[in-house]
């Protein structure tokens, strides 16, 4: 291993224009012209703007911007779907922009793969048909690509899927078969363009570990691209920021947090709050145990002995919520012969489902009990913890 | 106030009968032995669907569409329907006359099929070849049907190889329309994905966007069969043999039995035919493009 760690990929000041007086577009933008101003006096649109950059081998480097930054752009200059309209991608010290269309071909069969946003799967053909795609346009005969694939499959954890259609799958697996197709190419590097943000967000985050995992066993090097700043600092060894075509700070996460560039980044990095993004149904479970109103102490003994809890939730017989047994009331209304709705703890907090976690942080740090979830009508959906709550935003 | 606001003035003249007329004698004469290979050459292919329908007894004709309409649609009784269909058509007499309107109908069906599919592909690849294309289709379409009995009978005179003509030229629209709206509409991202996997044009055609245009690609297919079999009813009066003479015959000498028998059989044809194209060909991933191309022949 070289100490210093070599560069893979190489951008230099790419431009990407889209309209007819690019030249105009050029001299304006020499002046220091902005986007808006560019695309009202020409009618061209700037997509990308002078960016420079470099991914060195093994490494995940992370583009993010909002949507229209220019970012997907890049990320198809790269293998050439989009043609740059000046500048150079170097990639292993060669000139992407330079191959014959067939060494261009080449490029995307072997060196980098790409996996969508919407993950671009062929809808005709099985999971294993389209994780061996890349090898079956190789030429490469059906039995080793098929097997290349099924070890693929196996690797993102879709073993005994093989044979269904993607329509059949939920979205988190649908990736994972794109993240399969792309690895079967055994591609030095990944094109990941928006891989996630199609996916809600507790399988993002389980896919973003799996990516995380892949990406150490198999020392494959990522160019990531995301609207998601947190997805970012999980990911990402470098972090790149666009913003109307500019690449505008590239660094690590720390330097980032610590030194941003401008009040742009720093305002990008404020919203990195997961407490703004998950609301209390991302984070509920429900409840192991639940009581009717109707039912005497005893079945609620019983009830909580079963499931091993100390306090349980009560409700009537439209699962409304009404509020929470302790097992110290469940025995004493045992013995006392009292009712349970004597009994039940009543001023129990109650969040709604689509409450954003910084909004129940205060209720959920002051409860004696799990917070109970409900919906409009007062019925109970599930319960939310301390634990869960906190889990949610590390 | 003046006649010539009221009436469109006779002074204002466009003449484009005679030069039509002139332009068909003029290729009539001229290209004679190009229009004498034409009608040898679909003479030939007539003779030889014609000869492949004839071999094939009745009774294993009701046999394969007993069989088909099983597989295809998973209903015996509807099977059972349409068998004894069939052999009502048989049983009104009317038996060599379907085959003879069944051979038509398929020799255009091939021919549309064998010219349109490449020219969809052709309009969905390049927009100018959809330029050009798109308004000969509008008005291949919107001509009346009969219109193209005269240049048939006029190049080619009367009978069966005329009537190949015009039904492929009637029938062939559906196919290239739909061909081009399904490879179309396949979903940019999934063609973008072949691209960035390294495939040549070819393999994005032949093993991404055909197979996923399929179902509106059959749809059209079971149109163009269809409109065929619409046609190839009005092409009797340029001779055309076959149920559609039945029903010309009818109408001539004010039989109507004889015209509701032949009328009765071409409806009996065509609900089998559409059934049948309908059901071969089932998406794995379910029907929501079919459907959605249904859809869209509804909405034009």
């Amino acid at each position: 291993m070289p100490s210093k760690a070599e560069v893979l990929l190489k951008v230099n000041n790419l431009y990407k224009l889209y309209g007819v007086n690019r030249q105009a577009a050029r001299d304006l933008m020499k002046k220091g012209a902005d986007k808006s101003e560019i695309l009202k006096q020409t009618g061209v649109t700037v997509a990308v703007n002078n960016v420079s950059f470099e991914v060195e081998r093994g490494k995940i480097f992370v583009l993010i911007g909002l949507s229209g930054s220019g970012k997907s752009t890049v990320i198809r200059c790269i293998n050439m779907l989009q043609q740059p309209s000046s500048g150079s991608v170097i990639f292993e010290n060669q000139d992407i922009g330079k191959l014959s269309r067939k060494e261009l071909l080449e490029f995307r069969r072997t060196k980098a793969s790409m996996v969508f946003q919407n993950f671009g799967l062929m809808s005709h053909r099985d999971v294993l048909g389209n994780v061996a795609y890349g090898l079956e346009i190789r030429g490469v005969k059906r039995e080793e690509r098929e097997y290349k694939a099924m070890e693929m499959i196996k690797m993102v954890g879709l073993e005994g899927w093989e044979h269904q259609n993607p329509s059949s799958l939920s979205g988190g697996m649908r990736q994972r078969v794109g993240i399969a197709r792309a690895l079967t190419n055994d591609p030095e590097m990944l094109l990941m363009d928006e891989p996630f943000s199609a996916l809600d967000p507790l399988v993002r985050r389980d896919m973003q570990f799996e990516l995380l995992s892949i990406q150490r066993k198999m020392n494959k090097t990522i160019l990531f691209i995301t609207h998601d700043i947190d997805e970012a600092f999980m990911l990402g060894d470098m972090i790149g920021i666009m913003r109307d075509g500019k690449l505008i700070q590239v660094g690590t996460a720390e330097e980032m947090t610590s030194n941003p560039a401008d009040d742009y980044v720093r305002d990008f990095i404020v919203s990195a709050d997961k407490s703004r993004v998950f609301c209390a149904k991302h984070v509920m479970i429900t409840p192991s145990s639940l009581i009717r109103l109707s039912d005497g102490s005893g079945k609620a003994l019983s009830i909580m002995k079963r499931n091993g809890v100390s306090s349980s939730y009560v409700i009537d017989d439209k699962m409304t919520f009404i509020g929470v047994l302790t097992l110290e009331d469940a025995m004493k209304a045992r013995s006392e012969n009292l009712s349970v709705e004597s009994l039940v703890i009543r001023d129990v907090e109650t969040v709604k489902e689509d409450d954003l976690i910084a909004d129940i942080m205060p209720q959920a740090a002051r409860t004696r009990f799990p917070l109970a979830v409900v919906d409009e009508e007062g019925r109970l959906k599930g319960i939310v913890s301390k634990a869960a709550v906190l889990s949610s935003i590390s | 106030m003046p006649d010539w606001l009221y009436n469109f003035p006779e002074t204002i003249k466009l003449n484009i009968r005679e030069p039509i007329d002139e332009f068909i004698s003029y290729i009539n004469v001229n290209w004679e032995g190009f229009f004498d290979a034409v009608t040898k050459g679909l003479r030939g292919m007539l003779k030889g669907v014609n000869w492949f329908i004839g071999i094939i007894p009745w009774w294993v004709l009701v046999l394969a569409v007993f069989i088909l309409t099983w597989i295809t649609t998973k209903k015996p009784l509807r099977a059972v329907l349409y068998s004894l269909l069939l052999i009502f058509i048989g049983s009104m007499g009317l038996w060599s006359y379907m085959e003879q309107t069944l051979a038509i109908v398929i020799t255009s069906v091939i021919l549309s099929l064998v010219i349109g599919f490449p020219l969809g592909i052709l309009v969905a690849s390049g927009k100018k070849a959809d330029a050009i294309i798109r308004p000969v289709l509008d008005t291949m379409q919107t001509m009346p049907s009969f219109v193209y009995l005269i240049p048939a009978v006029m190049l080619l005179g009367l009978g069966n190889v005329p009537a190949v003509i015009a039904t492929t030229i009637y029938a062939i629209p559906p196919i290239i329309r739909l061909t081009s709206h399904g490879i179309k509409q396949v979903d940019a991202e999934v063609v973008e994905a072949a691209h960035a996997f390294g495939s040549t044009r070819w393999q994005t055609l032949i093993k991404v966007q055909i197979p996923q245009a399929m179902p509106t690609i059959m749809t059209g297919v079971n149109q163009t069969i269809m409109m065929a079999l619409a046609m190839v009813v009005t092409c009797s009066m340029i001779g055309a043999t076959g149920l559609g003479s039945e029903v010309i015959i009818g109408i001539n000498r004010l039989e109507i039995g004889r015209g509701f028998a032949a009328g009765i059989s071409v409806v009996i044809m065509a609900v089998i035919l559409d059934r049948l194209t309908q059901g071969i060909y089932k998406p794995k991933g379910g029907d929501l493009v079919a459907e959605q191309s249904r859809g869209f022949i509804k909405g034009k």
